[in-house]
């Protein structure tokens, strides 16, 4: 598991990245009430605002963590966007292609998440 | 995020140590280190307030006592000259909701104000709390000593087990309506009750000597009933209700009968009435009241599940046509379980009006305040 300083994680899976966002995220924006997800099939440029997840307190973005290409979404979450809560590893918002894997690398891994977030 | 205050210019509670126990995330809110929630959240504490019982510490409001210096009939004519309420008609033991009005009819705050046989006592907003309390002196100096509370602790217990949580300290308040107010003794020292509160729901507000207001906190959080309800709950819980915030809502650009608040404006106050106008705006508010304002505050229903925030410019066609509206307030309502918000359109808009939400104008329905009903023990 890989981590951003947007608070993302990312797992690789085969020849894909999985994004979600971290415990601490989900715990920092309170109860998710809405989440809109990309259109699969979409390039994106690291940054880029891909999905909108709003909680009862306010709305936020989650920024494509690298360069590539969505893949899948979640639309479980856009039934139940609760599960962005009750469970933040499990609730993966999309998945994306990217060229070269290499690139996790430079992001932080658990301990240096753990750090980041104090 | 912009005008973030220093924790250190902030004030603290006098229950501060309580709420940081509790697991209270503090955040500074009109100039105060408030709880914004606790450990549960938002939408728990929301349900939980509408469920049961609700513990809320709003020690951030200003009570202030207006103390005739000749008579009360004296005080309530000095008062009546700041608010478009009927203050002289409100018999001892009861309380009102008042508007401070300015000269363009605009509010400059919204209170509620008790007659206490004697003296009337004053609950207004923490952000407008400095200059009400200016406001009064400046305009009462003749017929009250403005006197701000500043040793006692506001809490507000609202929910459908309120009552039975507060007799079990005071059993008193079992016979007492909405509005009413009453001085209890208790272990606790003296306790100013009011039935009333902010969340649409039955319940109190007790004003409480800070020396036993922590204790009595940890009685009512005690009970199987109370939970500790941070600002955010708050919030939705008012949001669902109806109910205006200052600054948001309504503010000095807003006129009351705008607002929706006609109904605080009594009869005896407005044209026709034996005490009518004579207070600042009158002329504006009066022919509002006639003739209807040009916008008017109504109730908002997106029509999906993206919620429509504070400051969202509304259309009145999907493409094209007019931006003839802004939401005030909105946010999700956990017992409503949709978003809901509030926001001004031009008196008469009915149906379908289009927010702009991220650059797309989305489907609301205007609708009738409450979105969730009120439960006042009348």
């Amino acid at each position: 598991m890989k981590y951003t300083k947007e608070h993302e994680w990312l797992r690789v899976d085969g020849d894909v990245v999985v994004v979600g966002i971290t415990a601490h995220a989900a715990e920092q924006l309170g109860d998710v009430v809405f989440v809109e997800l990309p259109e699969p099939e979409t390039q994106v440029v690291e940054g880029d605002e891909v999905c909108v997840i709003e909680s009862v307190k306010a709305a936020s973005d989650i920024l494509a963590p690298l360069d590539g290409e969505i893949v899948a979404v979640n639309e479980k979450l856009v039934k139940a966007p609760g599960l962005v809560n009750e469970d933040p590893l499990g609730a993966w918002f999309f998945k994306m292609k990217v060229e070269d894997l290499s690139v996790l690398d430079d992001l932080m891994d658990e301990d240096e998440y753990a750090d980041f977030i104090g | 995020m912009t005008g973030e205050a220093r924790v250190s210019d902030l004030q603290r509670l006098g229950l501060h140590d309580l709420h940081v126990e509790l697991g209270g995330r503090m955040v500074p809110f009109a100039g105060y280190e408030m709880p914004v929630q606790y450990p549960a959240g938002v939408m728990k504490e929301h349900l939980h307030t509408r469920a049961a019982a609700g513990l809320f510490d709003v020690s951030h409001m200003g009570q202030v006592i207006l103390r005739p210096r000749a008579g009360m009939a004296d005080l309530a004519a000095g008062f009546e000259a700041l608010m478009p309420v009927d203050v002289a008609g409100l018999p001892p033991g009861r309380q009102r909701y008042g508007l401070f009005t300015n000269d363009r009819g605009g509010i400059l705050d919204d209170l509620m104000f008790a007659n206490r046989g004697d003296h009337l006592l004053v609950v207004v907003n923490a952000a407008c709390k400095a200059a009400d309390i200016a406001h009064m002196t400046a305009h009462l100096a003749d017929v009250a000593e403005v006197l701000p509370v500043t040793d006692r602790a506001l809490l507000a217990l609202q929910g459908p087990a309120a009552e039975t949580a507060l007799m079990r300290i005071v059993p008193e308040v079992a016979a007492m309506r909405f509005m009413d107010v009453a001085v209890l003794d208790s272990a606790f020292g003296a306790l100013w009750i009011s039935r009333s509160g902010y969340t649409g729901e039955d319940g109190f507000e007790v004003s409480a000597p800070d020396a036993g207001a922590d204790a009595f906190a940890r009685a009512l959080l005690a009970m199987d009933e109370v939970a500790p309800i941070g600002l955010g709950a708050r919030d939705s819980l008012r949001l669902e209700a109806g109910l205006p915030l200052y600054g948001h809502d309504i503010d000095d650009q807003t006129t009351p009968v705008a607002a929706g608040l006609g109904w605080a404006i009594q009869k005896v106050r407005r044209t026709g009435g034996a005490r009518a106008g004579g207070f600042p705006g009158a002329a504006r508010i009066l022919d509002e009241l006639s003739t209807g304002p040009l916008a008017l505050r109504v109730g908002i229903r997106p029509e999906g599940r993206a919620p429509m925030r504070e400051g969202t410019v509304l259309w009145d066609a999907p493409e094209g046509g007019r931006n003839f509206g802004a939401i005030t307030s909105g946010g999700f309502g956990p017992s409503v379980d949709a978003p809901i918000a509030m926001g001004y359109v031009p008196a008469g808009t009915t149906g379908t009006v289009w927010g702009e939400v991220r650059g797309r104008r989305l489907p609301a329905q205007v609708v009738p305040l409450p979105f969730h009903p009120t439960t006042y023990k009348r």
